[in-house]
């Protein structure tokens, strides 16, 4: 005989800030005791160790703490960049395309029209056609979608290899030198289309343009006409039409969107950080966001937080896999535990967990 | 001799948090009877009966299967029991066939051998009369194959005791009929049935016994050869219920929208609105009856712009004085061109928080749904909807912690009352409401009536679908009735008869008249019924209007809207009538209809 | 031989690996979950495959081909199937969202692959290279005499057994999921889990079946690379994009098993067209390696303008099942 569940699950109604706090950090606490415990186990290190390695990977130094924040930024943005499509209910797994799709329009513009158009314009040039190559990218899928429901998960997923075919394929027109397959650092020289140093800083222009992005994000999403039209599909199409809102049309616009800002991730890596081209300029950054996105709730606020947890564990996996002479895929592997006790602890937000009730049990 | 019983109910207690679903209810099923459980939307008939086929456990009580105490705790423990449930929504996979669906998750070799199993299947339907192609995918069947399948699937698992819930809401009379006729023969085999339902002149044609229950409460078990319509609707309502709906006579009436020949076609092609023609008038409530589903959401929708009109006109008159030539089409603009062409239309549909409202959203994001493109301002404008909110939350007494909760936690009564309020608040020229009171309490229901009336003496258009005639007669000035899609008459609700309103519901007009109904009268008969299909009806065959022509009362809908919630008891005493958008200033006059909440109790 | 003969040889080494991702996928599918996670766990199956051989010949004086193959092939099997069932955990008991599981998982997976097959020699006491060729050996074993035969020999026998047990899965698969009761009630609780649930079917137990059983069926497509493709060998990201290409051969082949056998090879012979066609330039070459995602793309699209019932994705995929509890 079946027997009534020894617990019980019901939904919560609400949850106090500090409980949902709560649940997160225990989470990640057994999360780290979890990896420290993998760690342990791979190159017996003291966990104490392990995450003094860690830090010291992720902010030890002036130079590293850059460039956790220059990765957390490009994370953000894209982060950032998905948030509208994930309100509407839209499942754009295509940001690692339309970052690629981005940053080879920039780079085109880097390589071609560098020394020929003043500096200013040029990088404005690029920025305006990553986002365009963005919108396009971002407005195929959603095209579809609006007009004869086509699955826009499978449709993104597919349109990121096709991405990738097409850097390969200019890499073949602009590879440096001739031969390597690669297009190596784009005006060196001249830095010409690179995001200028500002204050001594490199990253300056990055922190501006990912810190505006997220702001008028947050502000669109929240207090704006057409973000509250995206709230509004994403939460049912029949009430939207109700409304009078006119679905295809947002749900074309959001796409293009969130296309745009993550081809602007894609100017900001070839433009703000990596200055060249390649397959692995989103460096699987686009599907990462997606957890971060995720997360956040839509919140673009919390995609900060979330972000530089992320890049700060991924910097501090990398240096204890150089420290003790291993690859530097450790710190997938610790990312991906991180996530699963994460994704698992949203449960614990969602529901209440109760003993069962044993009165009519024999 | 020893009666044996195949199910016995001893006492049985369902709580859903504070709420007393069932209270200590004992039943009976006999072998080889048709058992009625009589009761209004909410009487409990539902969840007892999910206690039976293991969808719920109860919290007290026991239940005998065939003389033997029994634990039910899953719907297969229910079916090894020999119990099989026919829920109002089907649970059928629609790419599987009938016969997939049939033996769906059944024990036996693991190699499917489909031919044996259609004979088989084909066998069982043809034994009780059933008409069934076991090979027919579920997608492509009308609702009352898909509920023949739901049938034959659990006479197919060895159901000797078969529950059906208001089996017949979703048929047509003729298609009742058919179920009928078949049930009875499954009890000539010895099967036992119990049938919930809340439709009289069903329980007086098909059961044996009746058994009523009345806010979780058993009253009594009655043989139906014993029990009259009344003594039915007495135990079933308690003290006799007199509706007593305010109905003010119409003033100014004014022509305001006119339909023509509107015809809506599904994507199988099937016309969902066929061809019809109505007028409707500012300062009165028109009521549209008719069986659920014969086009009632798409007349709605067509109107309000959210369902495409394939043939025929809908054309809006913007003014009492207005000459036609200023009169607007709106069939096949969509709601935001509707409202451009400054066309007020407020529609509180069916589906209150898949359509009307936003679960997820507080009060302020759900009152400016309809609104928030005002203003030339890219950002929005949340204190004029905030405001608006309280107020709506204020005057319609609506329960909830805050305006900042999301609408979907609140209960059904006081999201109907956001809805409704958010949608008057649009000032409208036309209002539309799509079941206001469905799934309401009382109160609730009698503050919804008297809102529509004070739009209809603002000299609003107020159009009214609602299943329940005695509602409609009690509140309508003129009722159209529905049948398969076409307009089958349009009757005055004053003088409007229960059998007459009957027998337009269940006619189908195989040849559309030429002309156009209303074509030629339209202003002229203010207050009469403009009918041609009123002139032509005939007496119907089948048992749909028998019933009520003895009583005058058919269904007990009419006290359907008897369920109260603790939470909500005796809230409306006291009532504020109207709400106004632009927020402050303008205050309303209140009206209080406490003497109709008193009566209701 | 002739360049066709190679060519569809070609094609077929190809078209397995993915065969086998795609079949797990479908499994999985079929029971409505969309685990996004399969590249992850193709790379997981590989990688324990790979350790499994590599310690056992390490271990082993004269290492026998037969049990090599057998420990890799439960190796595999079973450390993929533990993917699979993190992936059950978070998203059937802890309802947590399919595609960021799915995406979390693949992170790991391949992380996980790529960590360990390039760290492995190190943490064994570095032995450079890895190399299990005694049993990868067995793995490439053509079928004796048959593959002999000119031509036919050559296109239809000259491959490992694994190439043949995918082809026999995937006949079995069909067979299971359109011709058998559990078949039958899997597709159900793929459709419709409230109905499957009202119908006396364990749910859970379905999903977590078929996604363990469907992720350890993905694992041998990593196993199949590692060992036949490759011989024995681990290059970082050698699988590439192979992962995904088997969650688009899921859509090409409209969740039907035995579409997937030629898909796979269709898929097989696109992504290596570009070596065959001669007086091709490198660019147009990268255009080419495009094609199998554009294939899928127009399949997608296709079938959403048909809106055939049958060819669409199962109805509950995606979306999390629990009984509504009041």
């Amino acid at each position: 005989m079946k027997k009534e569940p020894f617990l019980r699950m019901s939904k919560r109604e609400s949850i106090s800030l500090w409980k949902e706090a709560l649940i997160y950090f225990v989470a990640i606490l057994l999360a780290l005791i979890v990896c420290a415990g993998v760690i342990y186990a791979l190159v017996q290190m003291n966990p104490i160790d392990v995450y003094k390695a860690i830090f010291d990977g992720a902010l030890g130094s002036k130079r590293r703490i850059w460039i956790t924040v220059r990765d957390t930024l490009t994370l953000l943005c894209i982060g950032v960049g998905l948030a509208p499509a994930f309100r509407m209910r839209f499942w754009n797994i295509g940001a690692e395309g339309q970052i690629l799709v981005g940053g080879v329009a920039a780079a085109a513009l880097m390589i071609n029209l560098a020394d020929k158009i003043p500096n200013v314009l040029l990088i404005l040039l690029m920025l305006a056609a990553a986002a365009a190559a963005g919108i396009v990218w971002g407005l195929i899928p959603a095209f579809f979608k609006a007009y004869w429901k086509t699955n826009e998960t499978l449709f993104t997923l597919m349109l990121n290899y096709v991405a990738m075919q097409v850097v390969t394929y200019c890499i073949i027109f602009w590879e440096n030198p001739k031969g390597s397959n690669s297009v190596g650092i784009i005006n060196q020289a001249t830095r010409a289309g690179w995001l200028p140093e500002m204050f001594g800083n490199d990253y300056f222009w990055n922190i501006v343009i990912v810190v505006l992005l997220t702001v008028v994000m947050y502000i669109y999403l929240r207090y704006s006409k057409g973000g509250y039209e995206v709230a509004v599909v994403g939460e049912s199409e029949r009430t939207a039409r109700y409304a009078g809102i006119n679905v295809k049309k947002v749900m074309l616009r959001t796409m293009a969107i969130s296309g745009a800002i993550c081809g602007i991730a894609g100017f900001i890596a070839v433009s703000g950080s990596g200055h060249t081209i390649s397959t692995s300029t989103a460096n699987g950054r686009g599907f990462t966001a997606i957890i971060v996105a995720w997360l956040a709730r839509f919140n673009t606020f919390a995609m900060v937080l979330i972000a530089f947890g992320i890049i700060f564990m991924e910097k501090g996996a990398i240096q204890i896999a150089s420290q003790y002479g291993l690859n530097e895929s450790a710190s997938d592997v610790l990312l991906g535990i991180i996530l699963f006790f994460i994704l698992g602890a949203e449960f614990f937000v969602r529901y209440k967990i109760e003993p069962g009730r044993h009165r009519q049990q024999e | 001799m020893e009666q044996t019983y195949a199910i016995e109910l001893h006492n049985i207690t369902k709580r859903f948090g504070s709420v007393v679903a069932n209270d200590k209810v004992s039943l009976s099923l006999r072998k080889g009877e048709i058992l009625c459980v009589l009761g209004e939307n909410g009487s409990g008939k539902t969840t007892l009966v999910n206690m039976i086929s293991g969808i719920y456990y109860p919290e007290e009580g026991k239940i005998t299967v065939d003389g033997r105490e029994v634990k039910i705790r899953s719907p297969k423990d229910s079916l090894d029991l020999g119990i099989g449930m026919v829920h109002q929504h089907f649970k059928l996979v629609d790419i599987l066939t009938a016969a997939e669906n049939i033996i769906l998750g059944l024990p036996g070799r693991q190699k499917l051998n489909m031919k044996q199993v259609n004979a088989d299947i084909s066998a069982l339907a043809e034994k009780y009369g059933f008409e069934l192609d076991p090979r027919q995918k579920i997608y492509e069947m009308s609702v009352s194959q898909k509920q023949t399948v739901e049938i034959v699937k659990m006479l197919y698992r060895g159901a000797r005791i078969l529950i059906l819930d208001e089996p017949t809401a979703v048929l047509t009379p003729q298609e009742a009929d058919r179920l009928f006729e078949v049930l009875r023969n499954m009890k000539k085999d010895g099967c036992s049935i119990i049938l919930i339902t809340h439709k009289l002149h069903e329980v007086l044609a098909v059961s044996d016994r009746v058994s009523i229950l009345r806010k979780g409460h058993y009253i009594d078990t009655v043989n139906t050869a014993d029990a009259t319509v009344a003594s039915l609707t007495e135990m079933m309502v308690g003290t006799k219920v007199d509706l007593n709906i305010d109905r003010p006579e119409p003033k100014n009436r004014v022509k305001r929208l006119e339909l023509t020949d509107v015809t809506c076609t599904t994507k199988d092609g099937i016309h969902s609105l066929d061809h019809a023609s109505l007028t409707v008038y500012g300062g009165e409530i028109l009521g549209i009856a008719g069986i659920a589903g014969s086009g009632q959401k798409e007349l709605l929708e067509a109107i309000a712009g959210l369902e495409p009109v394939t043939e025929g006109s809908i054309t809006f008159y913007p003014d009492t004085e207005a000459a036609r030539t200023e009169s607007v089409r709106i069939d096949n603009l969509d709601v935001a061109k509707i409202r451009e062409l400054g066309v007020r239309l407020a529609f509180v549909p069916e589906d209150r928080l898949g359509m009307g409202l936003v679960g997820a959203m507080d009060m302020t994001d759900n009152m400016m749904l309809r609104s928030y493109r005002r203003g030339r301002s890219e950002f929005l404008d949340r204190r004029t909807p905030g405001k608006l909110a309280q107020q709506v939350k204020d005057q319609l007494e609506i329960v909830t912690p805050s305006i900042s909760a999301p609408v979907g936690r609140m209960s059904g009564g006081n999201v109907q009352k956001v809805l409704v309020g958010r949608e008057i608040a649009q000032h409208p020229k036309v209002l539309m409401v799509a079941y206001p009171t469905r799934g309401i309490d009382i109160n609730s229901s009698y503050t919804i009536y008297h809102l529509l009336n004070e739009q209809k003496e603002r000299g609003i258009a107020v159009i009214c679908v609602i299943e329940d005639l005695d509602v409609l007669m009690e509140l309508c000035d003129r009722i159209a009735v529905l049948c398969g899609g076409q307009i089958t008459g349009v009757v005055d609700g004053r003088t409007a008869k229960k059998d007459e309103l009957g027998v337009l519901m269940t006619k189908h007009v195989v040849h559309r008249p030429a002309a156009p109904e209303n074509s030629g009268q339209t202003d002229a008969e203010a207050g009469m019924a403009s009918a041609d299909g009123a002139g032509t009806v005939d007496k119907p065959a089948d048992g749909a209007g028998k019933a009520d022509a003895q009583t005058g009362r058919t269904s007990a809908d009419g006290a359907g809207t008897v369920d109260k919630p603790a939470d909500e008891a005796g809230k409306a005493d006291a009532q504020t009538g109207s709400i106004s958008a632009d927020g402050a200033g303008q205050t309303d006059r209140k009206n209080d209809i406490s003497g109709r909440g008193g009566r209701a109790k | 031989m002739s360049v066709i003969i190679i060519f569809i040889q070609k094609a077929i080494v190809q078209g397995m690996g993915i065969l086998f991702g795609a079949l797990g996928e479908i499994l999985t599918e079929k029971s409505g979950n969309l685990n996004l996670g399969i590249p992850g766990i193709m790379y997981m199956g590989g990688i324990a495959g790979l350790m499994g051989a590599f310690f056992y010949e390490l271990g082993t004086e004269n290492p026998n081909p037969a049990i090599g193959m057998l420990v890799s092939f439960f190796c595999a099997l079973a450390c993929s199937m533990i993917g699979g069932l993190i992936y059950s955990i978070l998203t059937i008991s802890l309802r947590a969202n399919q595609n960021v599981t799915g995406l979390a998982l693949t992170t790991f997976g391949m992380g996980f692959g790529n960590f360990f097959g390039g760290s492995i020699s190190k943490l064994a006491g570095g032995v450079g290279q890895i190399s299990v060729s005694t049993t990868a050996s067995a793995y490439q074993a053509k079928i004796p005499l048959l593959s002999k035969i000119p031509v036919l020999g050559d296109i239809l026998f000259s491959y490992g057994f694994l190439t043949y047990f995918a082809i026999i899965l995937s006949v079995v698969l069909s067979f299971f999921l359109f011709r058998t009761r559990s078949g039958l009630n899997l597709r159900a609780v793929g459709e419709n889990p409230g109905t499957a649930d009202a119908a006396g079917i364990n749910v859970t137990k379905y999903k977590y079946l078929a996604t363990c059983i469907g992720a350890g069926i993905a694992g041998l497509g990593g196993l199949y690379f590692v060992m036949e493709y490759s011989g024995g060998t681990w290059t970082n990201n050698g699988f590439g994009d192979r992962g995904w290409l088997a969650v688009a051969l899921v859509i090409f082949a409209m969740w039907r098993p035995l579409n997937a056998i030629w898909g796979s090879i269709l898929f097989g012979a696109l992504y290596i067209l570009y070596l065959y066609i001669p007086g091709l330039g490198r660019a147009a070459q990268e255009i080419f390696k495009a094609l199998p995602y554009l294939v899928t793309i127009l399949v997608l699209v296709v079938t959403s303008f048909r809106k055939k019932k049958e060819n669409q994705p199962p109805e509950g995929l995606g979306i999390p099942y629990f009984r509504e509890e009041r």
